[in-house]
């Protein structure tokens, strides 16, 4: 896995919940590609077709509260987005996510500091983030090794599969 | 010191075959049932995608129709289908159709929820069945599948922090007032990753729909599970309906909690939670008297028999004015029939409510009462997000029942102790 991950940002609010990420109103679908192509709609519905693959979403506080749809980490990572940065996330939504293999970093106050179409470059190993243009340095709180360990398998469907001996 | 430990520490140790459990630490706890329902057929994907072959056990798995009962587009007809096939090659014992209701009733009155087991379920409000004395947690698609294929789940041993609610409410003032009032002071993020005990006086006379009100809202802010301490109603309601034998925990005298909040319920007023937070509660008295077009009276926080006799008591033999909706949703198939027993639907009905399928419906805009921009729903529910009843143009209001009720018959928000 890549540990190291740079990408253009794109800065949101606190308390981005899991309704704003993905619509209700979409979650009879199942194909990935659609799926991302709805993503983030209910907080700018301009931001899945301009967002550049690779990409960093950052966010205030409580980033993925509400709902447990797993649709949202699947619209999150099939519109492209390589990390989340904020600064802290919901429970279901961060098992989600990393179950997925998206990884997601805290990273206090970093709502504040990051505006949207800078580059971002984050050290998952090493829990520290830069902003490119200005080289200031976020410090960001280091992954666990539980959650650490599922994205390094490339997520818990990987990890699942060789435990039950599968390829 | 060291033994002295919390009843949901207690449930995690019993799960993974341990003396104890530490905060912080990660576990793996087998489960006691699990609960899939209409929006995760991801769950049916992954388990397959990993390898999945038999889920583990046919006792302790069961699909739950409701957020799209009955199915209202091709789309989510084809998920039902395909959940059906699936619950039928694993010869589930339970399951619940579109005839059924909500997940969080439906459960517990078919006695699969009892005090000390762990429910996990595809549905962030599974914490309301720590109205029960149960571990209940919500997790999302995959999480589900690696428990389907194994029985057990990851956890990590929450930090347990105790709010205390004390004092009787005054006249007019339900349980949704009161886990309202927590919302607007521990705020959406106060209990991230962390579980809630609820104690206190009013907890331990409260009944078993009260309780399942304020568990269900814990989710919102951030909890991983809610715990009330089973009392006699509750063991009243599990004893005649429970499928197997259980065990209540109790928390040891002289448990530490990792913070306390205390909450005097004595002189609340009826509570509102504003566009488009839940933690945006002020008191009714406070209010703008805002005009409004639809109520919804219904889904797992608020469509029990004692919401429907709230909401009928305000409005039998009175007429909700033209232009202005009602959607009444009772929560389950036991709970319509019930409603029906006593009038309240016929009393709704007669003052010119909308009476629906029991499920999810327009609580999360999927069907059934969807709200159109620039539109004010005033809702019983539990989230007033952006777009989550229909247009991200329209305003959700939260409040109780009787605020509803209230409010529909005025056209514009109202303190129902102006009209009891």
């Amino acid at each position: 896995m890549q540990t190291k991950l740079t990408g253009k940002a794109v800065v949101l609010g606190d308390n981005i919940d899991t309704d704003q990420i993905y619509p209700g109103r979409y979650l009879e679908l199942v194909d990935p590609q659609e799926i991302g192509s709805h993503c983030l709609e209910g907080v700018d519905p301009a931001i899945a077709p301009g967002f550049e693959k690779g990409g960093v979403i950052v966010a205030g506080r409580n980033f993925g509260c509400g709902s447990s749809r797993e649709h949202a980490p699947i619209a999150l990572i099939n519109m492209g987005v390589g990390v989340i940065l904020a600064d802290s996330f919901a429970r279901i939504f961060f098992r989600n996510a990393i179950n997925l293999g998206l990884p997601l970093v805290i990273c206090k106050g970093v709502g504040q500091k990051v505006q949207s179409g800078q580059s971002i470059e984050v050290d998952l190993a090493e829990g520290v983030s830069k902003i490119l243009e200005t080289g200031e340095v976020l410090p960001c709180e280091k992954m666990g090794e539980h959650a650490m360990g599922i994205l390094e398998a490339g997520g818990i469907k990987p990890l699942f599969r060789a435990k039950m001996g599968k390829k | 010191m060291g033994t002295v430990m919390h009843a949901i520490e207690k449930i995690l140790a019993k799960a993974c075959g341990r003396e104890r459990v530490k905060t912080g630490e990660i576990v793996s706890a087998r489960v006691d049932f699990a609960e899939i329902n209409d929006l995760y057929l991801q769950t049916v994907y992954s388990f397959r995608e990993m390898g999945g072959e038999k889920v583990w056990d046919r006792d302790r798995a069961a699909f739950v129709f409701d957020h799209y009962a009955p199915a209202p587009t091709i789309r989510s007809a084809k998920i039902h289908s395909e959940m059906r096939a699936f619950a039928q090659e694993n010869n589930l014992t339970y399951h619940f159709d579109i005839n059924a209701g909500v997940c969080h009733q439906v459960m517990p009155e078919r006695g699969v929820i009892c005090p000390g087991m762990i429910i996990v379920a595809t549905d962030s409000h599974t914490t309301t069945h720590g109205a029960f004395g149960a571990f209940g947690t919500g997790v999302g698609a995959t999480d589900m599948a690696t428990l389907l294929i194994s029985g057990e789940l990851w956890f990590r041993v929450p930090e347990i922090i105790e709010i205390r609610i004390e004092g009787v409410p005054p006249k007019g003032v339900y349980a949704k007032d009161v886990i309202l009032s927590i919302l607007g002071r521990i705020k959406a993020d106060g209990a991230v990753y962390k579980a809630i005990d609820f104690t206190g006086s009013y907890v331990e006379q409260l009944d078993v729909p009260g309780r399942m009100t304020i568990c269900n809202m814990a989710v919102e802010m951030g909890a991983k599970t809610a715990y009330m301490q089973p009392n006699r109603k509750v063991l009243d309601y599990v004893q005649k309906r429970a499928v197997k034998p259980f065990e209540v925990q109790y928390t040891d005298e002289d448990f530490a909690y990792g913070e306390s909040h205390l909450f005097d319920i004595s002189g609340l007023a009826p509570q509102l939670a504003l566009p488009h937070s839940v933690d945006n509660v002020v008191p009714l008295t406070d209010a703008e008297p805002v005009r409004v077009n639809q109520g919804f009276i219904g889904a797992c926080t608020g469509g029990r028999v004692e919401d429907m006799e709230a909401a009928a008591n305000i409005l039998r033999g009175r007429k909700i004015p033209d232009y202005v909706r009602l959607v009444v949703i009772p929560a389950s198939a036991e709970v319509m029939r019930e409603c029906m027993d006593k009038g309240l639907l016929q009393a709704l009905m007669d003052a010119g409510a909308t009476v629906s399928t029991p499920g999810c419906g327009p609580c999360l805009g999927a069907h059934e009462g969807v709200i159109a921009p620039g539109e004010v729903c005033i809702t019983a529910s539990n989230r007033n997000f952006p777009g989550r009843m229909g247009s991200t143009e329209a305003d959700i209001y939260l409040a109780s029942p009787a605020t509803v009720a209230a409010s529909v018959l005025g056209g514009r928000i109202t303190d129902p102790r102006t009209v009891m």
